[in-house]
């Protein structure tokens, strides 16, 4: 379908986007376990990877999954797993693992109601587990949270190379409402597979070169810390280069919206019917929620009269904002958690008792 | 910007998510950007099946709406549970044969359509999502008849095109059947 620029756009799932926006990144070797409501990545994967001559695999367990990137890993390649809030807990151990082990990786979170088995419904509440994660030690992954079926099919992409350039897991985090809303997506071409020839990875015989060998254990304090030294120099390059946000609504604002993924396009129109009002609003979007915009949202502290935070959960993000406002003006927050949608009706009804309540003070 | 948002509502298998996917399709044939989001319980079917498709010349937004401009409602449940959310000048379409005399709220203009009955007299009590569909696009015009009609074409497989007339028929039977002139 030709869309008014001429180029032609297809409706997609937002699972379906993500799945092909990894195989036009270079994904070929993906290792998944059903859960709703993420299924169509797994299967997309399953239909469409050996086109491109690539690996799908099935495995017994989410467990088995993570270990089965990390042995692809190992090898050179960046593997790729999708799951939802409850498997992703069980990957926890095995993404350790591969950070122990200094192993790149692509994981998608969608994010469902929970804790617990919880439910299918859309959430935010891993944002802790997504930011602070990946499992036990010192390292954590890098995380993205696209907002629309384009933008994943973009991120679920562009992971591959970010992946690949500080060997750390990247987890792409969206929840049911992207994962299962369908929108037009203009598709990449799908490029060649990720290069296997690392400098450190195992396999394919030793042809005169040094043994490599990867592995999480070292028994020695002061070796361990080098891995972790390490990994966090990589940590802080990413730190450095990969921060992303969005801004848009009013230039002068008296009162900032930082939200996230899907409620960052409820507040974007929120934010319009505001403006409407008559409040003066503006909201920032992180789409890198690791390394996370702290210093973007810290300017804005100084020039607001309040910051709102707007999440579908009982409050994890803000704390990441309470950090980057560090005092300078007043954070507000308005969630709801366990699968109820928050509306731009009540998102609204939020932004104008806020303001009408900081005015009178 | 000129925003549009459609809710549907039904049973499980009453084809609620596909017909929205149709509009949006259309939407798309159209030029409009688009999206389209579902939610829906775990039975394949009898549980409630929901979609909002939200149409705009510029970017949609919020795929999530809260108080919908227009409801295509097709049977009892959806009606009781969806109608008192309509926002205020909203037009809701509903599904007499499943939920005949439905309330009639303040500020919402209701219109009802026999469509499983419509449907079966156009070839199958199945295409009752196409007849709400057409019906709604006879008063509340967000894309033009003829793009869901390609739409519907686009949405059947090969082995499915004879089924392509029933649709069509059906399609239009809910547009007459709403006032509108398919003849235009």
């Amino acid at each position: 379908m030709e869309d008014r620029s001429g180029a032609t756009r297809k409706l997609m799932s937002g699972n379906e986007a993500c799945a092909e926006g990894a195989i036009a990144g270079g994904c070929r070797f993906f290792f998944g376990y059903p859960i709703t409501p993420q299924n169509a990545i797994p299967e997309y994967m399953a239909e469409h990877l050996p086109e491109v001559g690539g690996v799908y695999v099935q495995a017994e367990s989410e467990v088995a999954a993570t270990y089965m990137m990390l042995g692809a890993a190992a090898a050179g390649t960046i593997p790729m797993t999708s799951s939802s809030s409850p498997g992703i807990s069980l990957m926890q151990e095995g993404l350790s693992y591969m950070l122990g082990c200094e192993l790149p990786c692509v994981v998608v979170n969608m994010v469902r109601g929970g804790p617990g088995l919880g439910n299918i419904a859309p959430s935010q509440s891993d944002y802790w587990l997504a930011t602070r994660g990946a499992g036990h030690g010192d390292g954590r992954c890098l995380t993205f949270a696209p907002y629309s079926v384009q933008e994943l099919h973009d991120w679920s992409a562009e992971a591959f190379q970010v992946a690949a350039r500080y060997r750390l897991p990247v987890m792409i985090l969206g929840d049911a409402v992207l994962a299962q809303m369908m929108e037009p997506v203009r598709l990449r071409p799908r490029g060649e597979a990720m290069s296997l020839d690392r400098e450190w990875a195992v396999g394919g015989g030793l042809k005169g070169r040094e043994r490599r060998i990867v592995n999480s254990l070292w028994v020695v304090p002061e070796v361990m810390e080098q891995v972790n030294l390490r990994m966090k120099a990589r940590f802080d390059q990413a730190e450095a280069e990969m921060v992303r946000f969005e801004e848009v609504g009013d230039e002068e604002p008296e009162m900032l919206v930082v939200a996230y993924g899907s409620m960052a396009r409820v507040a974007e129109t929120a934010i319009g019917w505001a403006a409407d009002e008559g409040i003066r609003a503006r909201l920032l979007r992180p789409i890198s929620l690791v390394p996370f915009p702290y210093a973007a949202i810290r300017v804005w502290a100084e020039r607001v009269r309040l910051v709102l935070v707007l999440e579908l959960s009982l409050g994890q993000m803000v704390e990441d904002v309470r950090l980057a406002v560090e005092g300078r003006c007043p954070v507000e927050f308005y969630g709801r958690a366990g699968g109820p949608l928050i509306t731009p009706e009540d998102t609204l009804s939020v932004i104008l008792s806020m303001a009408g309540v900081r005015r009178m003070l | 910007m000129n925003r549009q948002d459609v809710f549907l509502a039904g049973l499980g298998g009453q084809g609620v998510l596909l017909a929205g996917q149709i509009l949006a399709q259309a939407a798309l044939r159209s030029g409009l950007e688009v999206s389209w989001f579902p939610a829906y319980s775990p039975e394949v079917r009898g549980g409630e099946a929901t979609c909002t498709v939200v149409m705009a010349d510029g970017p949609v937004g919020s795929p999530i709406v809260g108080r919908p401009r227009a409801l295509v409602l097709m049977d009892a449940g959806s009606v009781e549970r969806h109608l008192p959310r309509a926002a205020e000048g909203a037009i809701a379409v509903i599904n007499s044969s499943l939920a005949p005399d439905p309330p009639r709220p303040d500020g919402v203009r209701v219109i009802t359509v026999p469509a499983n009955e419509l449907a079966q007299a156009a070839g199958s009590e199945r295409s009752a999502n196409l007849v709400m569909l057409g019906a709604l696009l006879a008063v509340r015009p967000v894309v033009a008849l003829s793009e869901v009609e390609a739409a519907v074409l686009d949405a059947l497989p090969a082995h499915r095109r004879s089924s392509a007339g029933v649709n069509i028929e059906a399609l239009r039977a809910g547009y007459r059947a709403a006032g509108g002139d398919v003849s235009v």
